[in-house]
């Protein structure tokens, strides 16, 4: 029996060991995205779908198209949006939801295994397109990416709706210290703790950022999470007084959160433009997809992720609610 | 560039000998956040296991069941359930710790127990020894071997995994991994990874003085000749 039992602990310690290896793995492939995600456990689980060579790709020659999406609620509700508009107007559609983050889907859509997927103008620019851009306005951030996207690649026009960073304190927070704007902060940053993801403490647009944009000195930095559970217990029980909450996060709603304005661009646009496959787009196509871009505001897309990260609704009943409330469904 | 010579770069560079989350400050967070919860696990699961083991029977099947099975929660889930519900307490992080521990602890104490010869325990109580000191005196000593490898594997299990302390902002050697791979630097990645191992390896080395220390020397001189 000693031997059995001995045996048996070494065989479990080399699965754990084994395991132990394979999430290594997996998680850093998922945490170099820098995309927004509201929901930060979600994305190692995806990575493993690599882009298979598929001999049916390039649907477009049929008349339909297919609409991808990466491995975050947000993403996924507006991939139904853009899937349900589409169909409304007569186009096949298919849906491919949950691929992966940036670096699992990216290469598909190059390719055109998908045709169309909800992207955000400044993390495609700064992560994938042209590292080491600067634009910061919106208008900046689309002319670098027309200049810059590889031949097969396009975008429409963006919608005003932006899932970006920000500097977000409680409702408490801003009402002490009369807080509007990041600016409002610079008397009293050396007295707070500011937290944010790991890669906010030397990120060009985190800390140094705030330090050349706007002045500021924060008394320390706490590593959090992707604007995840942990960050937002942080601010909810006080270890942080200021944190970098994606500024589509439904808590900021529930948990009565204030999102500082950044008057001076510290944090580049992050609106929701569609990523389009070069050779599947249609006038059809444009026009519609560009019809919802005009209706999609930053509240409007707050509310959607309120149905469907909050109150848990389905993706596909939460767009089409959307759709038919702006009269495009 | 190799995992070896990224961590050798890194280990190697003074800068990160100093100053503030420097690599002598996060080692000894991480052996604190390591220690702790060895302790407690093994206060918990050492007498638990040998009690179970000293009344036998099929209650030692039963337990030995639950406690593989409880090792399938996962540490980092429950971290993260914790740090939502309790804040950021000492007990966030101590909790999932111990839960990881206390399975190996708990299994070979009591299979190290449940093992002594019945003949001994038969003499043990031929010469008069109360259960206390049979147990105490006898079974615990015959059983030591066990103890160790019990508390050895939970001992290795938590050095890795309290890297995961980091996952809510606290320090240890998991700082240096999660940062790393947060802001793309593999220096710090495979340099934390490394030393987490050298110290498992330095975990081992000091568990087999242990044992050399603890295991009575007929035991050892037994298992020798076996």
């Amino acid at each position: 029996m000693t031997i059995r039992i001995t045996a048996t602990s070494g065989i479990a310690a080399l699965a754990v060991a084994g395991l132990a290896a394979v999430t290594a793995c997996s998680s850093s492939t998922s945490s170099t995205a820098a995309s927004p995600t509201t929901s930060a456990a979600t994305s190692a689980s995806a990575s493993a779908t690599s882009a298979s060579s598929n001999p049916l790709s390039g649907g477009s020659s049929s008349g339909s198209v297919v609409v991808g999406s990466a491995n975050f609620p947000e993403n996924e509700v507006l991939a139904e949006v853009y899937a349900l508009a589409l169909q409304a107007k007569g186009v096949k559609v298919t849906t491919k939801l949950n691929i992966g983050a940036r670096e699992a889907y990216y290469p598909q859509i190059e390719k055109g295994t998908i045709s169309i997927i909800p992207e955000y103008n400044g993390t495609l620019l700064s992560v994938e397109v042209d590292k080491s851009n600067t634009a910061k306005t919106t208008a900046a951030v689309d002319a670098a990416l027309a200049a810059k996207l590889p031949s097969t690649l396009t975008v429409l026009n963006p919608a005003s709706a932006q899932d970006s960073d920000s500097v977000t304190v409680t409702q408490a927070t801003a009402a002490k210290y009369h807080l509007k704007s990041i600016a409002d902060l610079a008397p009293y940053a050396s007295q707070l703790v500011i937290g944010g993801p790991p890669e906010f403490k030397t990120r060009v647009d985190g800390l140094v950022g705030l330090k050349s944009t706007y002045g500021l000195t924060f008394k320390s930095f706490d590593p959090l999470d992707e604007s995840g559970p942990i960050t937002l217990a942080a601010l909810a029980s006080g270890k942080v007084a200021a944190a970098d909450v994606f500024t589509t996060t439904p808590q900021i709603i529930s948990d009565k959160l204030v999102s500082l304005t950044d008057p001076k661009f510290n944090f580049a646009a992050q609106n929701v433009i569609p990523l389009v496959y070069k050779p599947a787009l249609t006038s059809t196509i444009s026009d519609t997809l560009n019809a919802v871009s005009a209706k999609l505001t930053t509240s409007a897309l707050l509310a959607l992720d309120v149905k469907v990260i909050t109150d848990k609704e389905n993706y596909t009943t939460a767009a089409q609610e959307w759709l038919q409330s702006v009269g495009l469904g | 560039m190799s995992f070896f010579s990224y961590a050798w770069d890194w280990v190697t560079t003074s800068a990160n000998w100093h100053g503030n989350d420097s690599i002598p400050q996060q080692l000894l967070a991480h052996i604190g956040y390591s220690v702790l919860p060895l302790l407690v696990a093994a206060l918990i699961a050492v007498p638990a296991g040998v009690a179970i083991g000293h009344r036998g029977g099929k209650i030692t099947i039963v337990v030995v069941n639950i406690a593989n099975a409880w090792r399938s929660i996962p540490t980092l889930g429950l971290l993260i359930l914790l740090a939502v519900f309790l804040g950021f307490s000492t007990l966030t992080w101590l909790l999932p710790l111990v839960v990881l521990a206390i399975p190996p602890i708990l299994v070979n104490a009591c299979a190290g127990v449940a093992g002594v010869d019945p003949d001994v325990r038969d003499a043990a109580k031929g010469v008069g020894m109360t259960t206390w000191q049979q147990v105490v005196q006898v079974e615990v000593p015959m059983a030591m071997p066990l103890i160790l490898v019990g508390l050895r594997t939970a001992a290795i299990f938590v050095v890795a995994t309290s890297t995961i302390a980091a996952y809510i902002g606290l320090g240890g050697l998991g700082r240096f991994i999660i940062d790393g791979l947060a802001s793309e630097q593999y220096g710090p990645v495979a340099g934390g990874a490394l030393l987490v191992v050298i110290l498992a390896i330095i975990v081992l080395a000091l568990f087999a003085g242990l044992s050399r220390l603890v295991v009575p020397a007929g035991l050892r001189k037994q298992a020798k000749t076996e």
